[in-house]
């Protein structure tokens, strides 16, 4: 049995200007150990799908409108408050993106780690702060013993976010969802805190959740990754096989549209063109149809399923009609045929002629309304 | 006086050579003060502590460095936006330092500034229009119907529908903001452009929209990019030559295939080193340098060579003297003791 099995969520977000549906009908599982990636942009509904599973959508204006969360044989979403306030920070911990904010600033960092090990494992006050200096030790922060009693302004970013993954390893989760915990940080800080990540869930097996945008972070930190866009999950795979035959024209434009730092010619790039769609309204096809190079009339008029695709392994997963059995990319090697110029041109077209609505799917407008 | 100015610009262009920026012992101390009504100097943040180069007509010269280097504090201080402590900054061959505030105003209208936060460098309350409208007017480009021409132009040129003149920037998404900021640095017609950090706000599939955007505009314009980023991948891409800061000095220096393949610098290794690679089998062999600890502050740098606390090939020699920032194989440059 996995750890979590994710059916068929849906959350939404009741604004002034209608539905958002941020994340629409998301299925995964994990089992215990692993380590899942969930990729995408802004906006494509993979923080919503986290904090989801920790039951932390703000409600009003959100709320889970459908779906299973199973961790561990029960049902998150049927679990009273006080249920769900037993597994939060104990069983299933968050790591979050800006260790600036997501710590409290006018509390000592033993007195917040020390928080969670009092409520959830009972400890006592003197057994709680020798617990949280082992813990400090444990992600490196050097003389762990003196700085207790420090505030988070007192600590630099990778410090906090050393603190954080302290405070989420406290109470021995079985699974870590990390949110963008490397993204406000300098890249050699990302080294660092991405190699204690990686021993971390080596040495205590726990499940994490790397959720990012940064494709090269999930390269090495996963095993398997899923790719969501526009609320949905578009294409699963082992994290090898993503890279090495990915089946899906938005993957194929995220792995094209980053410079990478082994280039050797200088290449064009070649971007994703467009705009993610509005989730209010999305488009009533394929939802990357509006911005596909490879599209045809069927993507527009009908949404692919989430399936199987041949010439991948068996459980590789893409949601094109054009990559699945009897489609028109099977046998395309997305490396060197970038699609159709006149379609990137017409995108480009559109685009331009367009005021973006994608400033609405930022989650920075979602002004509430009265419930559903 | 314009007439003043144009000839002694002439003269100095041509003794300049094909370089457009030289950049001497640029120095950019912030004072820290203490007390209330007798504020006294009590230490200086030293974001830019001395740094050399120049940057030729045509280049793309990427600066590299994490946060706090002093890499924006460059770019500003090369436009004069703030004033220099010490130092020379000599476009085209006149000293921008010593420059009074009218000659200064007209000098910008050959360099410009692409801003990082493409939601905090547009005038929430002004038009598009009036937005790229107003350095056309501020230096007398073009008036009434022409202006108007000029700003559809404009939109055209970045990929935006030439009739958004009216619209306010709230109605665009990212991508299309960083647009009109780049439409509202060509507005003038500059040669040179300090880019910081344009990118990095901006969503993934975005930032190649932009970064081609930047290499049309160079090729069509033939401009000249000072393009500083944290991220060395993109930096890679776009660059000519690349020059990486630490704590307020440039260690390393020279060509984007050379910086990329042979850092002679080891927080340059370190840095390269650190960046994921999008590709699982390399990254599963790749051998990581991590650095421990993080950058010491600036206001109190380590004595010696910056890096010394950090380095793990530091020597006694290290912490003692300042390594020289010399050029270690042509066009190549490095502060080190031990290169290589």
């Amino acid at each position: 049995m996995p750890l979590l099995e994710v059916k068929d969520l849906h959350t939404s977000f009741f604004t002034r200007d209608g539905v958002v549906r941020a994340v629409d009908g998301v299925s995964f599982e994990l089992n215990a150990g692993e380590t899942l990636g969930l990729v995408g942009e802004s906006g494509c509904g993979k923080s919503v799908t986290a904090l989801s599973l920790m039951r932390l959508i703000p409600m009003p204006p959100g709320k889970i409108t459908e779906g299973q969360i199973v961790f561990d044989g029960t049902d998150v979403l049927q679990m009273d408050d006080d249920d769900v306030r037993g597994i939060r920070g104990n069983n299933i911990a968050m790591i979050f993106q800006d260790p600036m904010t997501s710590l409290n600033p006018v509390l000592t960092i033993s007195r917040q780690i020390s928080e969670a090990l009092e409520l959830h494992l009972k400890m006592d006050r003197s057994e709680a702060r020798k617990r949280t200096t082992e813990l400090l030790e444990l992600v490196g922060i050097p003389s762990a013993g003196k700085r207790l009693d420090d505030y988070p302004h007192q600590f630099s970013g990778g410090m906090r976010q050393r603190v954080m993954i302290a405070m989420a390893l406290s109470c021995n989760p079985k699974l870590i969802l990390a949110d963008e915990p490397t993204t406000a940080l300098d890249v050699t800080i990302q080294a660092q805190i991405l190699d204690l990540l990686k021993n971390l869930a080596r040495e205590f097996r726990t499940a994490f959740i790397l959720i990012t945008h940064d494709l090269g972070v999930v390269a090495g930190m996963t095993q398997r990754i899923h790719v969501m866009y526009a609320g949905r999950i578009v294409e699963k795979a082992d994290t090898g096989e993503l890279f090495a035959n990915p089946k899906m024209p938005y993957t194929w434009g995220l792995l094209r549209s980053i410079p990478r730092l082994d280039e050797r010619r200088k290449e064009r790039l070649v971007p994703i063109e467009g705009l993610p769609p509005d989730l209010i309204a999305p488009p009533p096809g394929c939802r990357f149809e509006p911005r596909c190079q490879y599209r045809r009339d069927l993507c527009r008029e009908r949404e692919p399923e989430l399936a199987s695709v041949p010439g991948a392994k068996p459980d590789h997963q893409a949601r094109c009609h054009g990559t699945q059995a009897g489609g028109w990319l099977v046998d395309l090697d997305w490396r060197s045929e970038i699609g159709d110029v006149r379609v990137l041109e017409e995108i480009k077209q559109e685009v331009a002629a367009v005021p973006a609505e994608a400033a609405r799917l930022g989650a920075a407008d979602l002004t509430p309304r009265e419930g559903p | 006086m314009a007439a003043a100015f144009e000839k002694a610009r002439s003269t100095a262009t041509a003794e300049s050579g094909k370089n457009l920026l030289q950049v001497g012992a640029l120095t950019m101390h912030f004072p820290l003060t203490q007390g209330i009504i007798f504020q006294r100097q009590v230490g200086a943040v030293r974001a830019v502590d001395g740094i050399d180069f120049f940057v030729e007509k045509g280049e793309t010269l990427g600066l590299v460095g994490e946060s706090g280097c002093g890499k924006s504090t460059t770019g500003r201080a090369i436009l004069q936006l703030y004033k220099p402590t010490a130092g020379s900054v000599r476009f085209e061959g006149t000293e921008l330092t010593t420059l009074g505030g009218e000659a200064m105003r007209r000098m910008r209208r050959k360099m410009q500034m692409i801003f990082q936060d493409p939601y905090a460098s547009l005038n929430p309350r002004m038009t598009v229009g009036n937005i790229i409208g107003e350095p056309i007017e501020v230096h007398h480009l073009a008036r009434g119907k022409a202006k108007t021409e000029r700003v559809q132009e404009l939109l055209r040129i970045v990929g935006l529908n030439p009739y958004f003149t009216n619209r306010y920037p709230h109605e665009f998404s990212g991508g299309q903001r960083q647009r009109i900021g780049v439409a509202r640095a060509l507005a003038v017609e500059p040669e040179f452009i300090v880019a910081d950090e344009p990118i990095s706000a901006l969503d993934v599939s975005i930032q190649a929209q932009i970064i081609n955007l930047l290499e049309e505009l160079q090729s069509k314009f033939q401009l000249t990019y000072l393009f500083i980023a944290h991220d060395l991948s993109v930096v890679r891409h776009i660059s000519d030559r690349v020059a990486v800061m630490y704590l307020g000095k440039i260690v390393e220096l020279s060509d984007r295939q050379e910086l990329y393949e042979r850092p002679l610098h080891p927080y340059t290794q370190a840095l390269l080193s650190a960046v994921p690679i999008p590709d699982p089998a390399i990254e599963q062999k790749r051998k990581r340098i991590i650095l421990t600890g993080d950058v010491p502050s600036p206001v109190n740098p380590p004595t010696g060579c910056r890096f010394h606390t950090r380095c793990w090939k530091a020597q006694p020699i290290c912490s003692e003297a300042d390594p020289e920032f010399i050029e270690q194989s042509p066009r190549h440059w490095a502060a080190c003791h031990f290169p290589g």
